[in-house]
């Protein structure tokens, strides 16, 4: 296991420490340094608008037609920070806390330290770029409360917040593109990563409009590729959001940490059709004033409104009387999956619970709903055909962010050298379950305040030197992913490429979804080779390969998803215990929570790709807490 | 439900283009239009008929990638919804629905429905955002804003490029696209102090792309999945004849 | 501000549309004063003349801001019709108006329009028969040239038609020149686009009322 270089020192003093010592270039050196950044979320975008003004020469790759469209643009809640405003009591320490809690101790307690203490410059620096937080009559900034804690810490642009922090780092960055700092290059995916003597040093990449698999050299490699939910093919994530690049990397050496960390959303609109193809989330700031019910009777087909409140079960605030409704995403979704269970879902297929706005709408008028929501309520509307100012909305969990990622070290370095990964794309800093509003927080910290110091250490320490097409590793690289292109195209069955996604998104969901057992997980192992091998003899993409072809993209991150699933289901197999997201029926306490087996699995567990067919080997980084005792979590 | 589509089929941004057309049999009402577009396409592919090449992918109405015409009104007969949030309900059994590709200059084909809005991105790297660099910002809250101005920043902050207005237009302006922005950073303090430079160098750059004249017909407005009002539009007109120190109204 | 920009341009045309929309206006009142009788009529258009450089500034200011309007004009509909260059299928309005889309159509027809009008009260060539006419003070007597050439039903037919172009023209062109001079917002940018039809059609309703209460015998 590579060393995680957590600096020595008491945890408030470690990334002053680490600061002060990570060596720094001039422009003028940085100049002559190339950075490759593949994605164009909030951790891309920042890194790039950073490191461009900083000098570097970056070129900065998105599969989507603009880069203002990664998916951080979809984020809607809100962003955290411990500025303490509201003067509620808030301050680093209680963020840092916590976000270690909510993780369910399997994050690092020093990145997370970090990510606390670099919150509020973020704030600072969105400001100052013009995102249009909301602010009260003063004038001054506004704060709401988000799952999982009781200060109101959440900074947000109405229901859009991702979008305007997304737009405020993409304007950042196209304006080091009118400096000539950095390139952009839009629909080009990438679909490998060259590593030559021993470190990260390029990419090939596929020009989706031309079809062109060409590589591109660098000192260093940047990957922000966001999160892989879409494993489970419903999700909340974009359509296009994928595994590949890190998948790619995996196989290339980096090491992958705790994969089968992932998150289950409470508030989503439930399944309504068998052609669905993706799920909706309603911000989770909907459980400030919504009361999440079902029936407390099985199977009552009452409308809800005949449903007097005796006979309601407000589960979530019977069972977390302390939290309520703003419990922990991960236990605010078990919940609502135990009482569907219990035959007591309400909806088509029993598949969904109430969130009631009754009395919100009581108390504060419609007016002000409509003023903090209004966009959600119509959103509702426009999918369900239903108004939530006159009936509950339905809601169900569904996939939506994945804890899990390339492993990293303090500094943000993966087990590769020179290959840096950043936002949800990494594993660092939620553990096993996220705090609402902390995404955007972790992407914007790596972006713009923490990768570019470390990444610059890093630079400082070797020449610059770029390597071509000419160097045998790249060339060899591009061949490997020019045959797999080939590959795909030549099998000419009779599946669509969604038709496999549907079917391992199923088996994931059953298997590695909200609940895990030994017996699903063992059963979806045997079963993922055979939907990869029925997908290798019967899957069709028409076309060619040196065209726009949206089949042929799919096919590849599919592809992907069928060999990364057993790594998924490997992890969740082997972690004995519950944790945050990750649920083990057999580690359960007597009432139904997750019991944590801090004595044997409080570690990261990293995998290291050994070759096709050949299982991988598994590291483990120990968690140490210090600051924070290791204590079973909590919201009663 | 049963669906026509009559669709622009075009393989290549140098090869012409064609309409097609499709049936969908037995479609829910409760899909949303890209749906139907995956539905009709999943059937074209098992009859070795190439899927039609749409961009999309949030699908719920913020990243902006969906965009097409849909019987001659930009994402369809709804207000304020993006296609993906477009929903069958809202049309007749045994309709014939014809769906066609942004048409302006600045925006070419490349593939069926799929157009290049770079335009897009290389009028926003002409001058909007606000020159701050990384780590350079003072405190959050040092700078009080009216919340008045905070909201009808966000009004225009809330546009998602999709390029709808320039669809919509009847001369192919991107006016409202670009007065979103302007209007978006000049309305709060911290974008006045490039106030003036912004307003020209867009302009500049909405022109050098090739787009057309605004003539006030406020399609676009109207076509806008995030209800943009045009008064950012006449916001931008103040703008560019004589900015202010202060944020206008 | 560049005058040479998309921008610009909408500045030049909304400036020299509001400038000729007061001489419509001016015009206007002016001719209303045949409701007010021969003497009035021909005493206003003596002094006028009598205006002599002053008139001919005034031509000529007119002339220009009308030649800066058209070839404005018609410089942004070509650049317009290159942003588009294969139009649509299907085409749909939903905010625009029939008034707003034809504004280059009108404005052409409402010049050739001038054309007739000027030749026919100005250079008094279109219709000899009523020119050349003087009243008992030896006034040029345009009361009487009006009278009897409103009296032909064809003539009015082509009065009611160009001040209705007009009416057309300036029901899109009022509203649009206060958006483009930015004295719009939320508010009131519907008011204004209503207000500017009002106008435009008042416009319209006092000019075609003059022919008609000739033709009809309400002025003789």
């Amino acid at each position: 296991m590579p060393e995680a270089r957590v600096p020595p020192g008491p945890l408030p003093q470690k990334w002053e420490a680490c600061r002060a010592s990570l060596k720094r270039l001039s422009p003028s050196d940085a100049r002559r340094y190339r950075v490759l950044i593949v994605g164009t979320g909030l951790a891309g975008a920042s890194a790039a608008a950073t490191l461009g003004e900083q000098g570097f020469q970056v070129e900065s790759f998105c599969f989507q037609d603009s880069a203002r469209r990664a998916h951080s643009i979809a984020a809607q809640g809100g962003i955290n920070a411990a500025k303490n405003y509201p003067k509620d009591g808030d301050s680093i320490e209680r963020l840092f806390t916590d976000t270690i809690k909510g993780g369910d101790f399997r994050s690092r307690e020093a990145n997370v330290y970090r990510l606390a203490q670099v919150s509020n410059a973020i704030i600072d620096q969105c400001v100052a770029q013009g995102v249009p937080f909301a602010r009260e009559y003063d004038g001054y900034l506004a704060n709401r409360s988000f799952g999982g804690v009781k200060v109101r810490r959440t900074f947000y642009a109405r229901g859009q917040t991702g979008q305007q922090l997304l737009l405020g780092a993409y304007q950042a960055m196209m304006r080091q593109v009118e400096a000539g700092r950095v390139r952009l290059h839009p629909r080009t995916e990438m679909l490998d990563l060259v590593v030559a003597d021993g470190a990260a040093k390029g990419l090939v990449v596929r020009d989706l409009v031309s079809g062109a698999i060409t590589t591109y050299g660098g000192d260093a490699v940047v990957l922000a590729t966001g999160g892989y939910s879409t494993i489970y093919y419903l999700s909340t994530n974009a359509m296009g959001c994928n595994v590949t690049a890190t998948y790619r990397a995996y196989r290339r050496g980096a090491c992958f940490a705790n994969p089968c960390f992932t998150q289950i959303h409470p508030t989503c609109i439930p399944v309504g059709h068998q052609h669905q193809s993706k799920l909706t989330l309603m911000s989770e700031s909907l459980r400030n004033d919504g009361r999440i019910w079902v029936p407390k009777r099985k199977g009552d087909q009452r409308s809800p409104d005949q449903i007097p409140d005796g006979e309601r079960d407000y589960y979530l605030e019977r069972r977390y009387p302390s939290y309520g409704n703003l419990a922990p995403r991960d236990i605010a979704s078990r919940a609502a999956k135990a009482v569907c269970d219990e035959g007591r879902g309400v909806g088509p297929g029993g598949q969904g619970v109430y969130l009631d706005f009754r009395d919100a709408l009581g108390q504060l008028g419609r007016r002000t709903i409509e003023e903090r929501y209004g966009n959600l309520f119509a959103m509702y509307h426009e999918i369900t055909n239903e108004d939530a100012y006159a009936v509950p909305m339905r809601i169900y969990p569904a996939p939506h962010y994945v804890m899990g990622g390339l492993w990293v070290d303090y500094n943000l370095m993966s087990t590769i050298p020179g290959l840096f990964v950043i936002g949800e794309a990494n594993f660092s800093d939620h553990g096993a379950n996220r705090l609402g509003a902390s995404a955007l927080m972790q992407g914007l910290a790596d972006g713009y305040f923490i990768l570019p110091l470390t990444l610059t250490a890093h630079l400082a320490a070797h020449r610059p030197r770029q390597e071509g097409p000419e160097h045998p590793a790249f060339g060899d690289a591009r061949r490997q992913v020019e045959e797999r292109t080939r590959r795909l195209l030549a099998v000419r069955g009779k599946r669509t490429v969604d038709d496999f996604h549907r079917e391992l998104g199923r088996l994931m969901w059953d298997a590695c979804g909200m609940e895990r057992s030994r017996e699903g997980l063992t059963r979806a192992r045997a079963e993922i080779p055979r939907i990869r091998e029925a997908f290798w003899k019967d899957v069709t993409v028409l076309g060619s390969g040196e065209e726009l072809n949206q089949a042929l993209e799919k096919a590849g991150r599919v592809a992907d998803f069928l060999e990364f699933a057993e790594l998924v289901c490997q992890d969740a197999l082997h972690r004995e215990e519950s944790c945050g997201g990750h649920f083990r029926v057999e580690h359960q306490t007597p009432d139904g929570e997750a019991k944590r087996d801090d004595a044997h699995f409080c570690y990261v567990a990293a995998w290291q790709f050994q070759g096709d067919g050949q299982p991988p080997v598994l590291h483990k980084e120990p968690l140490t807490f210090d600051a924070v005792p290791l204590t079973e979590r909590s919201y009663k | 439900m049963n669906l026509s589509l009559v669709v622009w089929r075009q393989k290549g941004a140098q090869t012409p283009g064609r309409f097609e057309r499709y049936e969908a049999k037995d479609v829910s009402p409760d899909l949303s239009f890209l749906e139907l577009l995956d539905v009709v396409n999943e059937g074209l592919i098992t009859q070795g008929i190439e899927p039609i090449a749409f961009d999309h992918d949030c699908r719920e109405g913020i990243c902006g990638s969906c965009a097409m015409m849909i019987n001659g009104l930009a994402h369809g007969p709804q207000p304020a919804v993006a296609t993906c949030q477009l929903y069958l309900r809202h049309f007749k059994d045994g309709e014939t629905i014809t769906i066609e590709p942004w048409r302006a200059k600045p925006f070419p084909i490349l593939r069926d429905l799929v157009v290049d809005r770079s335009a897009f991105d290389r009028i926003i790297q002409a001058g909007g955002y606000v020159s701050v660099n990384t780590g350079e910002a003072p405190e959050a809250n040092s700078i009080p804003v009216p919340k008045k101005d905070a909201d009808m920043a966000m009004d225009a902050a809330a546009c998602i490029g999709c390029g709808a207005c320039v669809a919509a237009c009847p001369n192919a302006s991107a006016m409202l696209f670009v007065a979103a922005k302007v209007a978006h950073l000049g309305r709060l303090p911290q974008g006045r102090v490039e106030a003036k430079q912004r307003v020209d160098q867009m302009v500049d750059a909405m022109d050098r792309e090739g787009f057309g004249n605004c003539t006030n017909h406020y399609e676009c407005m109207d076509a806008c999945p995030k209800a943009i009002h045009v008064k950012a539009i006449a916001f931008m007109n103040r703008e560019y004849r004589f900015p202010r120190r202060k944020p206008g109204t | 501000m560049r005058l040479t920009s998309s921008l610009g341009r909408k500045y030049v045309m909304a400036l020299s549309g509001v400038l000729l929309l007061g001489f419509v206006v001016a015009h206007l009142a002016g001719n209303l004063l045949v409701f007010a009788g021969p003497e009035a009529l021909n005493a206003y258009a003596k002094k006028l003349r009598l205006l002599g450089p002053g008139l001919w500034a005034a031509r000529l200011g007119l002339l220009g801001l009308a030649a800066v309007h058209v070839v404005t004009s018609i410089q942004l509909a070509i650049e317009n019709r290159r942003a588009r260059p294969q139009p649509y299928a299907v085409v749909r309005h939903s905010a625009s108006t029939l008034a707003g889309r034809t504004m280059v159509l009108s404005g052409l027809l409402v010049l050739a329009y001038l054309v007739y009008h000027l030749a026919h009260f100005t250079w008094q060539t279109a219709h000899p028969a009523v020119a050349h006419l003087t009243d008992s003070s030896g006034r040029h007597d345009v009361y009487r040239m009006v009278v009897l050439s409103f009296q032909q039903p064809a003539i009015v037919l082509a009065y009611v038609l160009g001040v209705g172009l007009v009416g057309l023209h300036l029901s899109h062109g009022i509203g649009s020149s206060c958006q483009t001079l930015g004295v719009t917002n939320e508010r009131v940018v519907e008011a204004v686009r209503r207000a500017g039809r009002l106008i435009a059609w008042a416009l319209f309703l006092g000019y075609a009322a003059i022919p008609a209460a000739v033709l009809l015998g309400v002025v003789a």
